[in-house]
């Protein structure tokens, strides 16, 4: 007997189903429990950075530490985390003169002009929420921990540079030995074993600090409630996980 | 008599998509990692990869676990906030093995990291201008760094 319509497709839909049960299931089994870093949790933490604008005296000690713990290069001049120096003129507020000789690595020459307003900045990856270059890596290979971090397998990393330019805050680049795109893992290799990042470690001042959003007795939750916390271009809904305190406007 | 009957050119179709599926999985199964996924749309090895990465600075706890001398002199003065490895520069290796001897930071220029006047500093700091301060020599033989008194 032919089979009418309606159990042909009833039948077709069952072995869809089925089919497709069965690969996920067999995937399972060849992957086996998905392993875990001994002794820490990623599902526990939801790290951020605080940064403290008004406690920075432009060492550059943070530029320094993070070139050594993560041997980023040193020429050309590139840099994971790095400071800037920012002069308004109070006759022309509109530009302010922002200057950081080789990142801040050996400190700030002394500024010139008298009268004019004068700070650091220490900027590095926003670690974002929503983060513009994890969504335009085309193979996976930028991506977002499940603690937050942004991060870059550099084995897929194919070095097409669609990074590099997406993000805002131009805390990308492409390394030049093995020409895939670097940036600051927030010392990943650190804070997964209960240590520091390595330019919190070195900060003289306390100007920044490495702070746990998903534990509730960290003292972040406090600081951010007393005191007016901001984020670099709140306009681009990148939803940043590295917060400024005492944040001047001129600063982009 | 036809060769064959018209609905069996579907056997054919069906043997060319199922030909294709599995080229296509056989393919897929030998370029995309098997831990690619687990986490979400990237290699979840990476992870491991990132975390491999050898420790440079030991990290404050490390110092004070044998200096506890230096960490009790530095407790309750202008400096006691910072970082051994602030000026003594990364130390994992002399944490690992005391015999490896730790680096002697220059007892000038290390000082004149954070002491030199610049006006975006914040005014709590205290600074200096070197030349005019004292021509050369080591700060250290004044004010011992790990008690600083002015």
């Amino acid at each position: 007997m032919d089979p009418d319509r309606r159990t042909f497709l009833l039948e077709t839909a069952k072995l869809v189903v089925l089919t497709a049960a069965s690969a996920a299931a067999w995937d399972f089994v060849v992957e086996g429990a998905p392993e875990r870093a001994p002794g820490y949790d990623d599902t526990a933490h939801w790290w951020a950075m605080l940064i403290d604008v008004e406690r920075c005296i432009g060492c550059g000690r943070c530029v320094q530490a993070c070139k050594t713990e993560n041997s980023v290069s040193l020429e050309p001049r590139y840099f994971r985390t790095w400071v800037e120096r920012y002069e308004i003129d109070p006759d022309d507020p509109e530009h302010p003169r922002v200057t950081s000789p080789n990142g801040g690595y050996d400190g700030f020459p002394p500024s010139e002009k008298p009268g004019v307003k004068t700070f650091f900045v220490p900027k590095l990856c926003n670690q974002c929420a929503d983060s513009p270059c994890v969504q335009v890596c085309p193979v996976g290979a930028t991506f977002q921990t499940r603690d937050g971090v942004v991060l870059v397998d550099k084995e897929y990393c194919l070095g097409c540079r669609y990074c590099v330019q997406a993000c805002p805050y131009g805390c990308r680049f492409i390394d030049p030995e093995t020409h895939t795109a670097e940036k600051c893992t927030l010392c990943y290799h650190r804070i997964t074993k209960g240590l520091q990042t390595a330019c919190v470690e070195v900060c003289p001042t306390g100007a920044r600090y490495l702070g746990d959003l998903k534990n509730p007795k960290d003292p972040i939750h406090e600081f951010l409630r007393t005191h007016k916390v901001q984020v670099l271009k709140p306009q681009m809904a990148t939803h940043p996980k590295t917060y400024y305190n005492g944040l001047d406007g001129a600063v982009r | 008599m036809p060769p064959f009957r018209a609905y069996e050119h579907l056997f054919r179709l069906a043997l060319l998509f199922a030909a294709g599926m599995i080229a296509f999985l056989v393919v897929r199964w030998a370029l995309v990692p098997s831990d690619y996924g687990r986490y979400g749309p990237y290699r979840a090895n990476a992870l491991t990869e990132i975390r491999a990465r050898p420790i440079v600075y030991a990290g404050q706890a490390a110092c004070v676990d044998c200096h506890t001398d230096v960490a009790e002199a530095r407790r309750t003065n202008a400096h006691a906030r910072i970082s051994c490895e602030t000026c003594h520069g990364p130390l994992a290796s002399h944490a690992a093995d005391p015999a490896v001897a730790a680096p002697t930071p220059d007892p000038r220029a290390v000082c004149a990291v954070c002491h030199v006047p610049d006006t975006a500093k914040p005014a709590s700091l205290k600074t200096v201008v070197f030349d005019d301060h004292a021509d050369s020599g080591a700060c250290t033989s004044c004010h011992p760094p790990h008690a600083p008194q002015l």
